[in-house]
Order: C-alpha cells, then sequence, then structure tokens
C-alpha cells in the first residue's frame, strides 16, 4: 500500500483526491481551492479599485458595486483566509505533534467538502440571477430588503461551509489534546500548533452564533419568519450582535494561525529558540479569550449607549496588551540571532511594521468616541485590511513558502519570490496606507462612486495604483508556482536547513503514514534538540517498528456535502413557487441522510501497513534520499 | 495670563496647524477640520492617541531597525549558533505593564467623553414659559434621502438641514426604511439611524456656512444601504441665532404663489403629478413620502448630490433612476398618464421647483 511512490493515471488521482482522508491531501486541497478563491476575491478587489480610479466612474453600475464589494469580503474571508490556514493547519500541526493523522479523518475530508460546496454555491449566485449585496456583514434590514436571491446564496452557502469549518475545528481540537507524540507535552508544542489549537477553540464557539443568525435569516428571508423583520416586531440589532458574537472571533481565528506560521519562521531564520515561548502562548490564549468580550466594539455607534460603549471600549483596548506581548518577544527572538533572509522572514519582517500599524489604529477605534468618526469610514477599510492583509495574506504567502517544500517536496523559487514580496509589500501599503486619510477626510466605506468636489481624487488613484502591484506581484507568484511544479527538483528533509519542528524531520512530502515509528519528544524544537546532540536520524523513537493501523478513504463526505448542495437550491427557490423546488430539496436531504446512514451502519475498519512494507518503504525513501545529496548536496546550504 | 508675545505664537501655530490641514480635505466634509465641539473633542482624542502610538511605533521601530541590521548572518557568520535564549520575566513584566500605562492615559478621557457626547439630559429642558430651551431636529433617513423635522417650529424640510450656530442642536434620529448612518464629518462622529429605535446624540456648530468655500457643510450617510448609498448625502447650513429665526419664521409662513406663467403652468403640472408625495409647503406639514420641497429653491444641490441648475433637475425628473438608482421616485410614465414629461413641460415644472424659496 506504499502509494507514495507510484505513478498514477490523472483518473485515478482525481479519483484519489476525491475520496482522500489523508491530512496532507486534503492540506493541498485546502490550498488549491483557497488558492482560487483568493484569485477571484482578488479580481473582485481589483475591480472596485478600478471603478474608484477617479471621482465619478461608470465602470461598474451602483447595483453591482454593491455585489462586487460583498463578494470580495465574503469569498476573502470565508473561502480564501480560512481554508489556506486550514491547509497549513492541515499539512502542518499533525506533524508537528508526531502524529499519524488527525483524530477524525473522515470528518476531515467531511469538512473540506462541505466548504467546497458552500464556497462554489455562493459563488453560483453571479451566474443565477446577482450575487449578495449588502455587504459581508449582511446586516438584516438592507439583507430582508434586498431583492433576487442574492442574500439566499449567502445565507445558504455560508450555513454549508460554516459547518465544514466547524467540523474542522472540533477535529483540530480532538487531535492536538489526544493524539500528540509521547514526551509531547502541552508546553512543549510548536507555537503553530498551540495557535491551531486556539483557533480551532475559537471557531467552536464563535460560529454556532453565526449559524444561529443566518438560521434565522434563512427563515425570514425563505420561509416568513419575523426575527429581523421591524414592522412585525422583530430586531434587526440582533443580527448585528449574532454576527459580531461570531465575527470578531473570526479576525482571530484568522491572525492567530498567521501569528503561528510567523512564530515558526522567527525561530527557523533566525537559528534561535522563541524567545518568551511561554509568554507567546499565554498571550495567544488572552487574545483568543478577550476575542469574544470585545464584539460591540463594531457596534459604537448602534447607540447602545454610553456604559456599553465605555466598557466595550475599555475590554477592546485590553487586547492591545497580550498583542504587544507578541510583538516584542518576536523582536527578542531575532535579537541575537542569525538572520537569514530567506522569502518566508523577508514576508515575517515585514509583517512587524505592518501588523504594528493595523494594532495601533485599532487602539484608536477602540476610543469609543473617536470611533464615531472612523466607524464606516475608509479608515476602517485601511485598519482591517493592515490587520488582514499585513497579518494574514502575508503569513499565507509565507507559509507557502515555507511549507510548499513539506506539502510537495519541491522549493518555490526565492528570486520569484522577492519579486512577489516587493511588488506585493509595496503594492500594500500603497493602497491602504492613504485609505486611513481618505477615512479622515470624510469618505465612508463602500461608497460605489464619489464626486469630484469631495477632494478625494488624488488618494484614490494612488490607492487603486497600489492595488496594480499587488495584483503584479500574485501573478509573479502564480508563475512561480507553474515553473516549481514544471521543473520538480526534490529536497529532502530539512529544506531551509534550521528546522527545528518534527516536521523537518521526515521526508518532503512525508510517507502517508508520516512517521514509521512515533517520534519521542525530548523537548521544545525536538528536531533540534536532536540535530544539535548530533542525531543523524533527527528523532528517537517511542516505539519499536510494527504493523501501522490506517483508515481507508470513501467518497462518503464528497456524496454527503452535495447533497446539502442539492437541498439548497431547493430551499432557495421554494419561496418561487417552483413545481421542482420542494422535490430538489427532499432529495438533496435524502442524500445527504442517506450516505450519513450508510456511513453509519457500514463498518470500515481501515487497513494495516505491516512491519515489511514499513521497511521496505524506509529503504526507498533512504535511497531516494542519498540519490538527493549525491545529486546536489543538500537544499539550501 | 497670557502675554502678547505667547499668543502671537500660539497663533502662529495655529496657523500653521490650519494650513497643514487644510491639505487634509475639504473644510465642509473633513473630520481634520472640526467645526464643532463633538468633532473638536473627537479630534483631540485622535492626536492623543496618535502621539501615544506614535511613541509605541517608534520604540518598536528601534528594537526592530537594530535586531534586522546587527543580526544578519551574512554579518554574524554563516556556522554562528545563536545561544538559545528561553525569555525573562523581567523584560515581560515591562512590555506588559508600560502598554497597560498607556492604555489608561487613553481609557481616561475614553471614558469620559463616551459620557459626555452621549449626555442628552437637558434636551427636553423648557423655560418658565413652558417652551424649549434647546432646538431638537427629529432625522428620518428614507431611502436615499433625508427629512429633517423641528417639532417645536412646527416645520419640515428635507436635504438640507438648517441649523443655529453657537448653541447645542439635539437630534432623534430614526430610519424609515433600512438601516442608515448620519454623519456630518466637520461637525461631529456619527450616529447610525436605525429602523426600531431612535438615537439621540447633540451637535454643536461653531461656524456660519456661509463662510465655506461651498457655502455649506456636507453630511453622508455611512451606513450601506442599498445601490444609492454612496448618493444619500445631504447638506447642512448653519446660520447666525439671527437668521436662524428668521429662517423658522419664513418656513412658517404661507409660501407665495409664483407669478410667472411659466412657473404657474409648473404649479398645474405638479399639483397633478407630484404633490402626492412631495409637500411643498414647510409648516405644520407631515412626513412626506418624497422630500419636502419648499426650501427647493434655496438649495445648493439636486437630489443631495447634483449640481443645483435647471438643466440637472429637468434630466433629473425625466429618468431619476438613471441618476440614483433604486430610489423612489416614480418615473414620469408612472404619475403623467403614462406619458413621459415633454420638453415644455419640464421647462415648467423646472421654472416652478427653482422658484421654491424662503430665503430671499
Amino acid at each position: 500500500m506504499s502509494s507514495n511512490s507510484q505513478k498514477k493515471g490523472f483518473g485515478a488521482t482525481i479519483w484519489d483526491y476525491l475520496t482522500t482522508v489523508d491530512h496532507k491531501k486534503i492540506a493541498i486541497l485546502y490550498l488549491i481551492s483557497g488558492g482560487f478563491f483568493f484569485l477571484v476575491g482578488g479580481v473582485e478587489a481589483m475591480l472596485i479599485r478600478i471603478q474608484l480610479m477617479k471621482a465619478g466612474n461608470d465602470f461598474l453600475s451602483a447595483g453591482t458595486y454593491n455585489e462586487v464589494l460583498t463578494m470580495h469580503g465574503t469569498t476573502m474571508i470565508f473561502l480564501a483566509a480560512m481554508p489556506i490556514l486550514l491547509a497549513f493547519m492541515n499539512a502542518v500541526s499533525p506533524l508537528q505533534i508526531g502524529a499519524r493523522d488527525v483524530a477524525f479523518p473522515f470528518l476531515n475530508s467531511l469538512g473540506f467538502w462541505l466548504f467546497f460546496f458552500g464556497g462554489v454555491f455562493l459563488n453560483l449566485s453571479w451566474f443565477l440571477g446577482g450575487a449578495p449585496d449588502a455587504g459581508w456583514t449582511n446586516y438584516a434590514s438592507l439583507a430582508l430588503a434586498s431583492e433576487g436571491h442574492g442574500i439566499d446564496f449567502y445565507s445558504l452557502g455560508l450555513t454549508i461551509s460554516g459547518f465544514g469549518t466547524l467540523i474542522a475545528g472540533i477535529n483540530f481540537l480532538v487531535t492536538i489534546i489526544n493524539m500528540r507524540a509521547p514526551g509531547m507535552t502541552y508546553m512543549r508544542m510548536p507555537l503553530f500548533t498551540w495557535t491551531t489549537f486556539v483557533a480551532s477553540a475559537l471557531i467552536l464557539l464563535a460560529f454556532p452564533p453565526l449559524t444561529v443568525g443566518i438560521f434565522f435569516m434563512v427563515f425570514d428571508r425563505l420561509f416568513g419568519a419575523n426575527f429581523f423583520d421591524v414592522t412585525m416586531g422583530g430586531n434587526t440589532i440582533i443580527w448585528e450582535h449574532f454576527f459580531w458574537i461570531f465575527g470578531h472571533p473570526e479576525v482571530y481565528i484568522l491572525v492567530l494561525p498567521a501569528f503561528g506560521i510567523f512564530s515558526e519562521i522567527f525561530a527557523i531564520f533566525s537559528r534561535k529558540r522563541l524567545f518568551g515561548y511561554t509568554a507567546l502562548v499565554f498571550a495567544t490564549i488572552l487574545i483568543g479569550f478577550y476575542g469574544f468580550m470585545v464584539w460591540a466594539h463594531h457596534m459604537f455607534t448602534v447607540g447602545l449607549g454610553p456604559t456599553a460603549n465605555a466598557v466595550f471600549a475599555l475590554a477592546t483596548m485590553i487586547i492591545a496588551v497580550p498583542t504587544g506581548i507578541k510583538i516584542f518577544n518576536w523582536l527578542l527572538t531575532i535579537w541575537g540571532g542569525s538572520i537569514s533572509f530567506t522569502v518566508p522572514m523577508i514576508y515575517a519582517v515585514a509583517f512587524i511594521p505592518s501588523f504594528v500599524a493595523g494594532g495601533v489604529t485599532g487602539v484608536m477605534q477602540a476610543i469609543a468616541p473617536l470611533d464615531y468618526q472612523l466607524h464606516d469610514s475608509y479608515f476602517i477599510v485601511a485598519h482591517f485590511h493592515y490587520v488582514i492583509v499585513g497579518g494574514v495574506v502575508l503569513a499565507i504567502l509565507a507559509g507557502t513558502h515555507l511549507y510548499w517544500p513539506k506539502m510537495f517536496g519541491t522549493m518555490l523559487s526565492e528570486k520569484l519570490g522577492k519579486w512577489t514580496f516587493w511588488f506585493f509589500f509595496i503594492g500594500f501599503h500603497l493602497t491602504f496606507f492613504i485609505q486611513h486619510f481618505l477615512g479622515l477626510m470624510g469618505m465612508p466605506r463602500r461608497v460605489y462612486t464619489f464626486g469630484a468636489d469631495q477632494g478625494w481624487d488624488l488618494f484614490n488613484a494612488i490607492s487603486s495604483v497600489g492595488a496594480l502591484f499587488m495584483a503584479i506581484g500574485v501573478i509573479i507568484l502564480l508563475v512561480n508556482v507553474v515553473m516549481t511544479v514544471a521543473k520538480n527538483e526534490r529536497v529532502g528533509n530539512d529544506p531551509w536547513g534550521d528546522g527545528r519542528t518534527l516536521e523537518w524531520a521526515i521526508p518532503s512530502p512525508p510517507p502517508f503514514y508520516n512517521f514509521a515509528q512515533t517520534p519521542l519528544v525530548r523537548g521544545l524544537d525536538p528536531y533540534w534538540i536532536e540535530k544539535m546532540e548530533g542525531n543523524k536520524e533527527g528523532m528517537v523513537y517511542a516505539e519499536p517498528l510494527g504493523d501501522i493501523h490506517m483508515p481507508n478513504g470513501s467518497f462518503i463526505p464528497f456524496v454527503i456535502s452535495l447533497g446539502m448542495f442539492i437541498a439548497s437550491f431547493g430551499a432557495m427557490y421554494f419561496m418561487d413557487d417552483k413545481a421542482w423546488a420542494l422535490p430538489v430539496l427532499i432529495g438533496g436531504l435524502a442524500i445527504t441522510f442517506g450516505s450519513m446512514l450508510v456511513r453509519s451502519l457500514k463498518d470500515d475498519l481501515g487497513f494495516h501497513v505491516t512491519k515489511e512494507e514499513l521497511i521496505a518503504d524506509n529503504e526507498r525513501i533512504q535511497r531516494e534520499a542519498r540519490a538527493l545529496e549525491g545529486g546536489k548536496k543538500g537544499g539550501l546550504k | 495670563m497670557m502675554k502678547g508675545p505667547k499668543k502671537w505664537r500660539l497663533f502662529a501655530l495655529m496657523t500653521a496647524l490650519l494650513v497643514f490641514l487644510s491639505g487634509c480635505g475639504r473644510e465642509e466634509i473633513s473630520t481634520l477640520i472640526p467645526a464643532g465641539k463633538v468633532a473638536q473633542d473627537q479630534f483631540n482624542l485622535l492626536i492623543l492617541s496618535s502621539i501615544v502610538m506614535l511613541f509605541v511605533i517608534v520604540v518598536v521601530t528601534i528594537i526592530y531597525v537594530l535586531a534586522i541590521v546587527k543580526f544578519r548572518r551574512s554579518k554574524v557568520g554563516e556556522d554562528m549558533i545563536p545561544e538559545q535564549v528561553e525569555g525573562s520575566a523581567r523584560l515581560e513584566f515591562i512590555w506588559t505593564a508600560i502598554p497597560i500605562v498607556l492604555l489608561l492615559i487613553l481609557a481616561v478621557p475614553t471614558v469620559y467623553s463616551t459620557f459626555d457626547l452621549a449626555d442628552v439630559t437637558a434636551m427636553d429642558a423648557q423655560d418658565e414659559d413652558g417652551a424649549a430651551e434647546n432646538l431638537t431636529v427629529n432625522v428620518t433617513g428614507k431611502l436615499y434621502w433625508w427629512e429633517f423635522e423641528y417639532p417645536e417650529q412646527e416645520i419640515i424640510t428635507a436635504q438640507e438641514l438648517v441649523v443655529p450656530t453657537g448653541e447645542r442642536v439635539y437630534f432623534n434620529l430614526i430610519a424609515a426604511d433600512v438601516k442608515h448612518s448620519f454623519w456630518i464629518p466637520s461637525i461631529g462622529g456619527k450616529l447610525d439611524v436605525n429602523p426600531e429605535n431612535v438615537n439621540t446624540f447633540y451637535l454643536e456648530f461653531d461656524k456660519e456656512s456661509s463662510e465655506l468655500e461651498e457655502g455649506v457643510y456636507f453630511g453622508k450617510c455611512a451606513e450601506l444601504c442599498g445601490p444609492s448609498h454612496a448618493l444619500m448625502d445631504f447638506k447642512v447650513k448653519t446660520l447666525n441665532r439671527e437668521d436662524f429665526d428668521a429662517w423658522v419664521a419664513a418656513m412658517q409662513e404661507e409660501q407665495a404663489a409664483p407669478t410667472e406663467t411659466v412657473a404657474q403652468e409648473g404649479q398645474e403640472i405638479f399639483e397633478q403629478s407630484c404633490i402626492a408625495c412631495h409637500a411643498t409647503n414647510a409648516a405644520g406639514a407631515a412626513p412626506g413620502v418624497g422630500p419636502n420641497l419648499t426650501t427647493f429653491g434655496d438649495r445648493n444641490t439636486i437630489a443631495g448630490f447634483m449640481e443645483h441648475d435647471e438643466e440637472t433637475l429637468k434630466n433629473w425628473i425625466a429618468d431619476p433612476q438613471q441618476y440614483k438608482p433604486g430610489n423612489l421616485m416614480p418615473d414620469p410614465e408612472e404619475i403623467n398618464n403614462g406619458e413621459p414629461f415633454s420638453d415644455q413641460e419640464l421647462d415648467a415644472l423646472a421654472a416652478y421647483l427653482m422658484g421654491l424659496k424662503v430665503e430671499e
């Protein structure tokens, strides 16, 4: 069953990915689909910047512009940033804790396919009568007034993909609690695993409020309920609360794994253990904890009253403290180290000033009376792009370069990577820095046009030029990916040369069972410890070589998700009195529940990789490693 | 007490600041050129927090630049293995404590100002005669225009808010349809206009708007409310108390009928087609389906954002959806027996509407 070595046909490869439950392949699926949606969201961003390039532009109509801005935000948050981070979580954290897979491989696959079908459903709105147009926040009064099915695509699509994310979060929680290798205590876990853990806890607690809110929205729009209908005694502010009780932790769901990636990078490329590891861990937990107590700072202007505003203002300010702790610990990690400016490290170094800028404007907005001016202006647009792009997207780009060899066994070009970096980084600051001032100059957000008499022309033009730079950077990245895949130059276990954690002790990409023998962890940065002690194997083992139990692949997750995808169309067109809607709704649900039933009734006990197969596989791996060494004398060095 | 030279220095400083700031947007709309107590308080908070944050940025930058310059691998040697430092409790304490102190510096004015700006206790105060001591304006946000009702004065206007300078003006805000947000950047921060509850706050207007280049402050809707959200502008005219009283008195009077024949024809068409939604009498009028047009001729814009001339007005009436997509004003065909307005009818309507004035 050592499937890694065999060359397969195209059809067989597709089938393999449709049915895989291997966390490493699911990671690749997340990366590809998240990457695709990132490009879609990027195109939408470019449309926005073209429209706002000059005063009174008529490139997009008012209604289309609202659809584009809604889909840009929704796509980037739910369909690009989260899945790409989930790709890294899948690819790396089981390896970092010395596990052979996640706790629930079947659910892992189900989580991906639910996200995927939810995302596809949402984007089909473009072709089926119009995309959602009430902003990614989908405030209730506007959402209920919105004509067509755009908002229904939003609420049903996010329900499906939200299930997927929730499942993924639960899976990582269980995995990290239960599947750590012997000796991998909590306080020896790599920081990326820690942030995965805390972000998963946030997913578990934050997604249900969103699900409830969206559930109300679906019932209001499709089945005539009145949760948000003011004329019937409903209340639209409730939606805002639900949304932001989810929405604020969501920011940390995105940014904590980003912090995790940067923590790994700072340690690796400074050749130094993370400074203040304990403080970094507790800061992560604190940020996650406070993340639930500050949602109303998105609602300072709603009219909650001075007491609520003051309390939430102070609570919000407190978050600056653990965030500051992180920044200073990173700085002290590189202090006294030996910094190698590889592409991942350049991103990490660029992240610090970018994120500090986003952080300080966050504190400014925590000052409630000042926020009355900043809220819903371009200042806010600048702020959250500094946090999301300056934090999360830089981490995604850094992580792509850092983990590409571990995921695919090849290295992205450093040279092209630096080109991408400079275009993207300069473009990013050019686009968004000036937007702070646009906001202060009175420009509200989400406006499809502005008059020439408002004094905003020049800064908007500069901002649009910056967006072009970012687009060029992304295009160079694509070229880089294509060239790397075409060249297919294989790399060894530790291509960066200074890996510290377990994933760098095993081949790139790892065999499907990850570890032939479960490692024994003797401290923080286990691989570094073994390297420093001259252990050529890079690991000590906690068990003798023996048979390994692995799960079988399954097509059922795909079918369950497909059933929900089909049922959504039935639910959506039910209100239009389409005769086929009800059968489609019932049929879709039948597919979903039927396949769940099959899964429940049919025993699938998995299979064993025998000791002999493992030995044979190991010899092959050794042989390939030797060939690689002989070929070009190691990776980077 | 301030002496001459010191005063002069302060004045020079203020002028320099003003010149610097005039590069930061237009006086009519920029939060950086505050023209009232509320905006001024918020601007002061902006400056205070910027200074504190600048301090943070400088500290981070110094450590950051030193670190990436001093510890590059090319400088410390290819094979150097750095000491694996675990951390430092003292440093952790320092960078926990200092930010807390900085936040406390910000927290005190934040809490004070939050309560101060929400203080509307004087709103219903009455003098000995039972008349309200303060001006209150009821604002209603509608798709995509603003209605301003002065309950005490029993007048209604739309699209251009007229207020006195130098006193506190209280506002009640509510939305008639979807959520909006009421924002006059140079006067003070925004407050949401919710469909389910009345929000209340106050603003102060320091300067007469006639001193501005455009003659009015710019107001905005700050909450996405549909396709024409970007066009849901209003204007603010600030008058000294005397002029304001005169304006109110003029509004309360019965408006004179037009004298020109063209305008009279326009009035006839208006009374057949438009009057169902648009009132032309500010006094005692009920909230309208469409904007009250009593002051139409005095206004600075058409539909809140377009040039105030007859040509634009005629285009607007002939095809409102083209200029403000999604607005609720019917096309001419719906109100004119299935026919578009002829050029002649449009001329007449424009002449009539432009003649609707309360100011001389």
